[in-house]
């Protein structure tokens, strides 16, 4: 009973916030503005309690499985949505159903809890349908918007598509090896034909939720439609988890098949870069800017795990901490600006450093941390994302994803341009930015410089285990 | 020495001045900055004479070592030899001359010094580093304040320049990423620049990543035919900008070619030194006949820089003791001269409005200091004996001599005949600028240098008068350290 306790402690929390939100709702109810500081508050001891008392060990029948490096991974998504907390303030306070949208993005991120520690299909695939049902009603939050709906649209077919897969996938490799648990599987993994199959509809399926060229169509449209706290949860918080289990299956389940794991992620990691960049040189709308600079992301990830070692998890989840920092911080400065003036296009932010500078260096930090230039964070992520891969000596490899770092930064610098550079008539008015905001974005920030040069958090993630 | 007070200065310096409420506490604190860089960089300078003349002949002085990513084997490994010191010397002079002559920077000032001041520290940075994981984050750490000092503060098509330089400068690292990690994989996990230069690196491996890593660093010093960055960006960048460029950031290239590519990979280097060789010998020439077209002030010395910086790249590929040391010096007198060089277009610029040589004349008459600037640093650019563009060609010239064959030869002549060209150019723009009469009326009323433009003037010619006459010491400061690399090359 006790180990229940303190393994489970992550998703119990969530748990209990998630209650505490329900009866609040069902009895008297609150103002938006006391609740949003008490779940700010909640998500902030919730992420700190993250930090203690995690152990090694599995429950239910090897269901459910923990380690010191997953709870990392799991505080760090409590870290993205406290973040998201409070850099979506203005939003949440305007928002008509606070407390459904908060139960839902928490269940959301109960179920990613539940993913990131499954540790057999069955688990595994109800608790992706946990972590990927309430995003999708949490895309259509903006009810008067159609493009919010439409959004919400695309997103819940495409889920529903790539769960259908997975399941064909799951149900192919349960005929194949007669059982579900994944250690199980492992042992009995011989490379057969079926085996082949369901490999291949398994990953198809983490494709659909990584946005991995060719199943990235979905993400720019649900991006644009949604609520901006939605798709920074999204393309933080989702994107991070399912990169965790995804390193998971491939290093545990899929280890006797690595040969071929291996080349598939090399011809999706340079398809991924290649196209989230050239599609990204040509958005106007900072949303789907992210977008497809989100899915290049994605391809410098999969750059990491193709290594295959040690190496290959630390630098991954390392990149999300800093990614977490990087993409909030840009997240959060686009829904500062689009909640006080309604603009979301690029040509918008011309002139910006002259009436919000502050703004304008925190956007410009976090570009540049995606954009992997020093000193920021970005630069130390992306380097050790390229020296997991390169551990298999495939240079041009390594040469094809730092020539994506070129065309990345150019249309990063497509940003930067125009705030600091561009003239502009009536740029965007001075902008009297929520303190609660400006803390998180001063945090996101912070990060942003500092963790590259704390070179312990990296040693601390390489410990764990 | 501390060689950590050499990025703390800056960095400092940098931090303050973000945090300062005017424009004059901004000024004086980056000058204040600047004289302290300067002054350690003198210190540095005799505490490393200090060392050799007692006898310390360790390879690297001054070393540090702190663990930074232990478990990925990257350290803060600092330590200097003579070349660095001389890089150092040549980094505090610009920073500091460049810091005067934009003294007069109404936009945006505390952040442009910030920048400034930004691309100092990776300097240093860069020149200390014997870690190739630190010494490539100092060297992409110049990229974005380069970037946004062209683009916020340039002239003519900045934005279209920034980018081409940005983008340019990027797909240099990215090759020098390629190799370094190439590198720490094949030398058993080490970016140490000295455990490296201790390990036999297989030579197809060496063949493979030497293009890699010295066409990377060839970029960021215009290598023909990757210079195209450099017309552009020197002409668009403010003056500060372009004298840091051409005088500190193409050095960072120069320096990474040789120390990182040429010493690491011996083999690579002797297989690939005839394709330097051809490649620097068409810079030189090519360099010199494009600004004999030119007709901007800026442009004449960019594609004159393309020219010079040619002569170190010919150094390189020689492979002898006498021309790296020759091309170590012309990264030292090239840095000094075309720093000043700028410096005095911007001058000449403030008060004409205009670079284009057609449109001047006469300037001796109203500004006789900046004229007589012009004159001197157009007599080293064309390598007038007794200033310091004359030493470091020559010796770089003598040392090409030393390799006997017929391909050597035929180089070493095509590269001196770019002096004749180069005296066609330089005589050419400062007669028809500073000579003859005044061509427009409200040229009369120009007044000359100013105090912090005469200084920062003064201090970079001190500088060229320094090495053109008493070549000396930079060259007990530099041999050493040649020797060193060709040790390496010739396999002992």
């Amino acid at each position: 009973m006790n180990e229940f306790f303190t393994l489970m402690k992550s998703e119990l929390a969530v748990t209990a916030i998630i209650f505490l939100l329900l009866f609040i709702k069902i009895g008297k109810g609150m103002k938006n503005e006391s609740l949003l500081s008490l779940v700010q508050v909640l998500l902030l001891l919730n992420f700190i309690a993250g930090f203690f008392f995690n152990k090694t060990g599995n429950l239910f029948g090897d269901m459910f499985y923990t380690t010191p490096l997953i709870a990392f991974q799991k505080n760090i998504l409590n870290l993205a949505v406290y973040l998201i907390s409070l850099l979506c303030s203005d939003w949440f306070k305007k928002t008509g159903h606070l407390p459904e949208f908060f139960m839902l993005m928490l269940s959301a991120l109960l179920g990613m809890f539940l993913m990131i520690s499954s540790s057999n299909l069955l688990i595994f695939y109800l608790s992706l349908e946990l972590a990927t049902i309430p995003v999708a009603a949490m895309a259509n939050f903006d009810l008067e918007k159609k493009r919010s709906s439409e959004g919400a649209m695309k997103m819940i077919l495409s889920s529903a598509f790539s769960s259908g897969i997975l399941l064909f996938g799951i149900s192919l490799l349960y005929g194949a090896t007669g059982t579900i648990s994944f250690p199980e599987i492992t042992a009995q993994l011989d490379g057969s034909s079926v085996q082949i199959l369901a490999f291949i509809f398994i990953v198809t399926a983490f494709a659909f939720k990584l946005s991995i060229v060719p199943f990235h169509l979905w993400t720019a449209d649900v991006y644009e439609g949604s609520p901006m706290a939605v798709t920074s949860f999204l393309s933080v918080v989702s994107k991070g988890s399912v990169a965790f289990i995804f390193i998971t299956v491939l290093y545990k389940m899929f280890q006797p098949m690595q040969d071929m794991w291996y080349t598939l992620l090399v011809i999706l990691a340079i398809a991924t870069m290649v196209t989230g960049n050239l599609f990204a040189l040509r958005q106007q709308n900072i949303k789907r800017f992210l977008a497809f600079s989100s899915i290049a992301q994605v391809g410098f990830i999969l750059v990491g795990i193709s290594s295959n070692d040690y190496m290959g998890i630390t630098a991954v989840v390392y990149f999300v901490l800093i990614y977490v920092f990087s993409n909030l911080a840009a997240f959060g400065v686009a829904a500062v600006i689009a909640e006080h003036t309604g603009k979301e296009n690029i040509d918008d932010y011309k002139g910006l450093y002259k009436t919000n500078p502050f703004l304008s260096w925190i956007l410009a930090l976090a570009l540049f941390s995606l954009a992997g230039v020093p000193p920021t964070a970005g630069f130390f992520g992306k380097l050790f994302l390229l020296t997991a891969g390169g551990a298999k000596a495939a240079y041009w490899f390594i040469l094809v994803a730092a020539l994506n770092m070129i065309i990345s930064l150019y249309y990063y610098l497509r940003v930067v341009r125009a705030m600091f550079m561009d003239k502009n008539d009536n740029p965007v008015e001075p902008i009297k930015v929520n303190p609660v905001v400006k803390l998180a974005l001063v945090i996101c920030g912070a990060g942003i410089i500092m963790i590259g040069l704390l070179s312990w958090i990296f040693e601390y993630i390489k410990t764990l285990h | 020495m501390n060689l950590l007070l050499l990025i703390g200065a800056p960095l400092l310096t940098a931090v303050a001045v973000l945090f300062s409420r005017n424009k004059q506490q901004v000024k004086w604190i980056s000058l204040l900055g600047s004289i302290i860089q300067v002054i350690l960089a003198f210190v540095l300078l005799f505490a490393f004479r200090q060392e050799r003349a007692e006898n310390n002949t360790a390879q690297m002085l001054f070393e540090q070592n702190y663990k930074l990513f232990d478990s990925l084997n990257i350290n803060f490994h600092f330590g200097v030899d003579g070349i660095s010191v001389a890089m150092i010397l040549l980094t505090s002079l610009v920073v500091i001359a460049g810091a005067l002559v934009s003294w007069n920077i109404e936009k945006m000032t505390k952040e442009f010094y910030f920048l400034l001041l930004l691309l100092g520290l990776g300097a240093y940075g860069f020149f200390i580093s014997l870690d190739l994981f630190i010494l490539f984050f100092f060297l992409e750490i110049s990229v974005i304040p380069k970037y946004l000092l062209i683009g916020i503060w340039g002239s003519g098509k900045k934005e279209y320049s920034a980018n081409k330089l940005a983008l340019m400068l990027m797909g240099g690292s990215a090759l020098i990423l390629v190799g370094m990690l190439g590198l720490y994989f094949t030398a058993g996990h080490s970016f140490d620049i000295l455990a490296l230069s201790k390990t036999d690196i297989p030579v197809n491996i060496q063949n493979l990543l030497f293009p890699l890593l010295f066409v990377g660093f060839g970029v960021f010093t215009a290598l023909f035919p990757l210079h195209t960055w450099v017309p552009d960006g020197h002409s668009s960048a403010p003056t500060a900008g372009s004298m840091f460029l051409a005088g500190i950031s193409m050095k960072l290239g120069g320096y990474g070619c040789l120390r990182v590519a040429t010493y690491l990979l011996p083999e690579g280097a002797k297989e690939y030194a005839n394709i330097i060789i051809i490649l620097s010998a068409i810079a030189i020439l090519y360099g010199a006949f494009a600004t004999m077209m030119q007709k901007d002030l800026k442009y004449i010395n960019a594609y004159s820089s393309v020219s010079h910086v040619g002569f170190s790249l010919l150094g390189i590929g020689m492979l002898t003791q006498t021309a790296i040391t020759g091309a170590l010096m012309q990264m030292v007198s090239h840095g000094l001269m075309t720093a000043l060089f700028f410096a005095v277009i911007g001058m000449v610029y403030d008060r004409t409005h205009t670079r284009m040589v057609g449109e001047m004349g006469g300037l001796m008459k109203v500004m006789p200091f900046i004229s007589t600037v012009f004159f001197i640093v157009g007599l080293c650019s064309l390598g007038l004996p007794g200033f310091s563009g004359f030493v470091a060609e020559m010796t770089v010239f003598m040392g090409s001599w030393e390799n006997a064959d017929a391909f050597h030869r035929i180089a070493t002549i095509a590269a001196a005949m770019s002096i004749v060209v180069t005296a066609v150019y330089i005589l050419r723009a400062t007669g028809q600028t500073m000579m003859g009469p005044i061509k427009t009326e409200s040229h009369l009323q120009l007044k000359d240098a100013a105090w912090n433009e005469k200084l920062a003037a003064i201090i970079l010619v001190a500088g060229i008068l320094a090495i053109g006459i008493a070549p000396g010491w930079l060259n007990d400061l530099l041999r050493p350290a040649a020797e060193e690399i060709m040790n390496r090359i010739a396999g002992k």
